[in-house]
């Protein structure tokens, strides 16, 4: 256990020597950088909540807070801190995105790990690799300057911010994402089981279909919440594609507002410790729960695949 | 010989189906996106010149370069780079060689997860309430930097993880029968064999954490500074958020503008990953076991 370097010389005793008190160092030093992990996802929770505390005990009406649609802090007459708005806003577009980015991701999956074959195989995983690395400063970008005038056009709606333009940006930006950890479930279903099927002299479809998606299923579950919870959390890309109006949809042409989205416009213009600054890192205390649900979920899921 | 049935027929058509449709999806996925960025090139290109790289904006920035915000964005990686590394290496090693497998270790493979699941904005927020307000470094470059390691910190873990483990445990237990103490293992066997893996992962970073805005919005990152940054206690400019500036927040910049700077940020995160990729696929044919 302490497998200290013997010296071949007659050394019996067992006192340590210099080597071994660097293993322990160094064993202490990983141990260190081992736990840093749940170090800092527990001090994000603290540090964001210390800001955001006193807002809660002293000007949170939860019922206002959850069920009013008015978001308005600057409001000088009375401010009212209602997020359903937002919560639509980032569930409409989420939701927008999923519709679009799931089918499509495990299709895409499907195709990469069980159809395609040798380097042309290698070429579709690195495209995909590189469509998931583009910032979402630039799909935002992309909203704004060429979907916009592309639904104005195409729809002759006054306005091309909306619902469906952050959805589809979002969705082309999740998919990549979903795909490849998609592709590596399917991946990691063992060739042993395709094999068998193959052998009782079932088609290629048959196989994908009654052997490796249900052999698959949790780990392709996982990939999609994963892919979830990057389009709620995603801010820049939303910020600047969805209009950015506070408001209720009543269809995908509707501008709205994402929760994220409210975070990153209006942080820089609150003092520090108001009443505004603090709702909105309540916000954030709101979103950092949700995404730790939605991972935590994920990560149940996955590790149902390994026990079973 | 097999005479094919209607059955074996139908089941061929079946198949051929299920391969045209799901390769229509993928060609349905990366088709607009390769659109998208051949517009961005074709839109973008005239705007890049030596001299958009290397000089400052002016006239309220609609005219000019992006040298401040180029140079910004190395300041930003280089000292997120050197918070993050050894504490990413230091946590894949202790994962790799130490753990056991128990509650923590689970724990800590959860919390990576979530490091990374976590919505960057609250990552922002992180930063704002720990590195600016409460460890008083304020809006500046270390802020800035020190909450991107934060955020990237689980892509330099995981890379690093990975390439420790593809190395044979049986080189460990050589290593161990000759008498060598773990931390001698790791220092001359384990890691000279997974090096070239983790540079891949370190190279990954650097591309994640150049087109990252959001969380540095608040804790370092300015609209525009007139000067440059001299240490780590100044604020800077940044590509991606000069980006999110020029294109919604000033008014009059010329259309050319943004989508020059897009195509600089963009063409800076690609080359990194490409490189990453490359070379990653290199050492795969280059392994001898």
């Amino acid at each position: 256990m302490t497998g200290r370097a013997v010296n071949n010389t007659i050394q019996t005793d067992d006192s340590p020597d210099l080597d071994w008190y660097i293993d322990r160092i160094v064993q202490v030093l990983m141990f260190i950088g081992g736990i840093s992990a749940i170090v800092l996802i527990i001090g994000i929770f603290i540090f964001v909540t210390r800001e955001g505390i006193s807002f809660i005990f002293n000007d949170l009406d939860f019922a206002e807070f959850f069920a009013s649609p008015r978001w308005r802090p600057t409001s000088e007459w009375r401010a009212t801190y209602g997020i359903l708005a937002l919560i639509v806003g980032t569930a409409s577009i989420t939701g927008l995105a999923m519709m679009i980015a799931i089918p499509f991701s495990l299709g895409s999956a499907i195709f990469i790990s069980e159809f395609a074959t040798g380097k042309y195989k290698e070429y579709l995983k690195v495209l995909v690799e590189l469509l998931a690395a583009i910032p979402s400063v630039v799909w935002g970008f992309i909203g704004l300057t060429i979907m916009n005038p592309l639904i104005i056009q195409i729809f002759n709606v006054p306005v091309g911010l909306n619902v469906l333009n952050a959805g589809l940006i979002l969705g082309l930006m999740a998919a990549p994402i979903i795909t490849s950890i998609a592709e590596d479930a399917l991946k990691a279903v063992p060739d042993g089981f395709r094999e068998a099927a193959e052998a009782m002299g079932a088609t290629k479809w048959q196989v994908i279909y009654k052997v490796v998606l249900p052999a698959a299923k949790n780990g392709l579950l996982g990939a999609v919440l994963l892919g979830v919870g990057r389009g709620f959390g995603e801010t820049m890309a939303v910020l600047m594609a969805s209009g950015h109006a506070i408001n209720l949809p009543e269809n995908i042409f509707d501008s709205v507002r994402a929760l994220t989205a409210t975070i990153a416009a209006e942080l820089g213009e609150t003092a520090v410790g108001s009443v505004h600054y603090q709702s909105l890192f309540t916000i954030g205390i709101f979103l950092f729960l949700i995404t730790f649900m939605i991972n935590l979920t994920a990560d149940l899921v996955v590790r149902g695949v390994k026990k079973g | 010989m097999f005479q094919e049935t209607q059955q074996n027929i139908k089941h061929k058509k079946t198949e051929r189906l299920f391969r045209i449709l799901f390769l229509m999806m993928v060609l349905l996925l990366i088709t607009p996106v390769l659109m998208i960025l051949g517009t961005l090139i074709v839109k973008g290109g005239p705007a890049i010149s030596l001299e958009f790289l290397f000089t400052n904006p002016t006239n309220g920035m609609t005219e000019g370069g992006l040298f401040p915000a180029l140079l910004g964005t190395i300041w930003l990686v280089v000292v997120a780079l050197l918070a993050s590394v050894p504490l990413g290496i230091a946590a894949a090693l202790y994962l790799s060689e130490y753990a056991p497998d128990n509650w923590l270790t689970r724990a800590i493979n959860l919390a990576i997860v979530n490091l990374a699941g976590v919505p960057s904005i609250v990552h922002a927020l992180f930063g704002v309430g720990a590195f600016v307000i409460f460890f008083d470094f304020g809006t500046s470059i270390l802020a800035a930097s020190l909450t991107l390691a934060v955020m990237t910190l689980p892509v330099v873990i995981v890379a690093t993880r990975e390439s420790l483990q593809a190395v044979p445990q049986a080189f460990r237990e050589a290593c161990w029968n000759m008498g060598a103490t773990r931390w001698q293992t790791i220092r001359r066997v384990v890691l000279p064999n997974a090096i070239s893996g983790i540079l891949t992962g370190i190279i990954l970073e650097v591309s994640r954490t150049a087109g990252e805005t959001a969380p540095i919005m608040f804790t370092g990152a300015a609209f525009y500074l007139p000067f440059l940054p001299e240490s780590v206690f100044d604020q800077t400019m940044a590509l991606a958020l000069h980006l999110f500036v020029v294109a919604t927040q000033v008014p009059n910049v010329p259309p050319s503008m943004p989508y020059g700077v897009a195509l600089v940020l963009i063409s800076i995160v690609l080359l990194f990953n490409a490189m990453s990729i490359t070379f990653r696929m290199y050492l795969r044919g280059q392994k001898k076991w």
